[in-house]
């Protein structure tokens, strides 16, 4: 069943399209919507998908998403396509991509890591590893940030 | 090539680099045994060790005086600003305003990283947490290659703990920049190297073995990297519980060794090493140790520009 006859187009805003199954609700976490703004959104979990098996969509009316959230969520959804919508028009589609670096969206999980004093001015700063599944490596303290890890911040 | 720069890893040098630091640590031998020189005359080093330490702290005072420059430093945070609440970030940059380059150890990995981004000066990396300890194991391979005259084509043993111990790190990633003919890495089995320094290792193609059991290699290996099971390392103490003691090197077990084999250590050891072999010919910790001083005394020249 197509995720047209379970939820309609929107008019205006953001479609997120082939978030691994399970991750949408991370996705709106990562994206800090917490359901208080007004905004209706459309949530569609576990549909037949081509490429990943099964996937999740995120529709959200009236907010375009920013270019700097776009990052954030190829943290937990690397195959994702952002679609910008306006009058039901598909006016932009952008597959997410992960820099080479990433600064200042995750957390070092390493306890005795310097970035997480927080009497110090650090920026968190990674290097990618691999994207499939995706690994991080601290630039402070060389630790590994795993997918969990990530995903586990954002829940 | 050397003059300014910062040393917070051994994989900050090209093996070039580390070669040509161990021909000046044999000229600053020969300083040495006339006594000093004034190559660093009017030049200070402040030592911020924030973690307790006695060789690398001492060893890098005792270099920098014996090319005539000074030191100033703490060594207790107790009795620095510190105590009083002030940052890691204020305090360099308070030395930075003090003095031409700076040593820095502290029990938090990436300390030396965030020293480096505030200073001018060069920053050296004396020890963060289990990370970095770079000039030991420029040390430890300094005391190889003049031993066997090179590192290429040894079989070298790493034994203890590679999951939290700096040195063994540090030195595990400096024979990289060589070609040894095989890297034997014995630990226990909760404290065998982290999946970071393991893909490294692999993504670089190093030959590598690992065991649980010394016995099983001894006999093959031309050097013996010994480290202490560092209990301050450890997150949890129920685990190191369950592998302190886990080595104990003693003489009967060396019956069948390789005639020039060499055993090290960074030292302090506890029981890893029976202090009757201290006096066999085996024993190389204490040439290792004294060889701290010649390849800091060169280190020092380097970065702040005495010697290209």
């Amino acid at each position: 069943m197509s995720e047209e006859l379970v939820v309609r187009k929107i008019r205006d805003g953001t479609v997120i399209d082939h978030i691994p199954a399970g991750q949408a609700l991370n996705v709106l976490r990562i994206m800090g919507i917490k359901g208080f703004e007004g905004n209706r959104i459309a949530i569609v979990m576990n549909v037949e998908s081509k490429k990943l098996g099964k996937k999740d969509i995120v529709k959200i009316e009236n907010r375009e998403i920013a270019p700097e959230e776009i990052n954030k969520i190829a943290l937990i959804a690397p195959n994702a396509t952002i679609n910008i919508i306006r009058n039901y028009k598909v006016i932009k589609k952008e597959k997410v991509t992960l820099p080479d670096k990433i600064k200042n969206i995750v957390k070092c999980i390493n306890p005795t890591c310097i970035t997480n004093q927080e009497r110090e001015s650090i920026i968190p700063a990674f290097k990618l590893i691999s994207k499939n599944p995706i690994i991080l490596l601290c630039e402070y303290c060389e630790r590994y940030l795993l997918q969990e890890d990530i995903i586990r911040q954002f829940e | 090539m050397f003059k300014g720069r910062d040393v917070l890893s051994i994989l900050d040098f090209k093996r070039d680099e580390i070669e040509r630091i161990f021909e000046v640590s044999n000229e600053m031998k020969k300083i040495l045994t006339k006594g000093k020189s004034n190559l660093l005359e009017g030049k200070i080093l402040a030592t911020a060790f924030f973690e307790p330490s006695t060789r690398t702290k001492l060893s890098f005072e005792t270099a920098m005086q014996r090319l005539g420059g000074s030191v100033i430093g703490f060594s207790e945070p107790s009795i620095s600003s510190i105590a009083k609440g002030e940052n890691i970030s204020d305090t360099i940059r308070m030395l930075d305003s003090y003095a031409d380059i700076i040593v820095i150890r502290h029990r938090l990995e990436g300390v030396a990283k965030l020293a480096a981004e505030i200073a001018n000066s060069p920053v050296i990396n004396g020890g963060d947490g289990t990370h970095n300890h770079p000039t030991q194991s420029i040390i430890d391979l300094y005391t190889i290659w003049n031993k066997f005259g090179k590192i290429d084509g040894l079989n070298i043993c790493v034994l203890g703990d590679l999951k939290y111990g700096r040195a063994a790190i540090s030195f595990i990633h400096g024979l990289t920049l060589f070609n040894p003919k095989k890297i034997f890495l014995v630990s226990p089995q909760l404290l065998k190297i982290r999946q970071e320094v393991r893909d490294f290792l692999k993504s670089i193609g190093l030959n590598i073995y690992e065991t649980e059991s010394l016995e099983e290699v001894l006999n093959d290996i031309d050097v013996l990297y010994v480290t202490r099971i560092q209990k301050e390392r450890f997150p949890d103490p129920a685990e190191y519980e369950k592998v302190k003691g886990s080595y104990r090197i003693n003489i009967e077990m060396l019956k069948n060794a390789k005639d020039d084999l060499i055993i090290l250590h960074p030292l302090p050891r506890i029981d890893e090493i029976d202090i009757n072999i201290d006096y066999t010919k085996y024993a190389y910790y204490f040439k290792q140790a004294a060889n701290g001083i010649p390849v800091r005394m060169s280190l020092l020249a380097l970065l702040l520009g005495a010697i290209e």
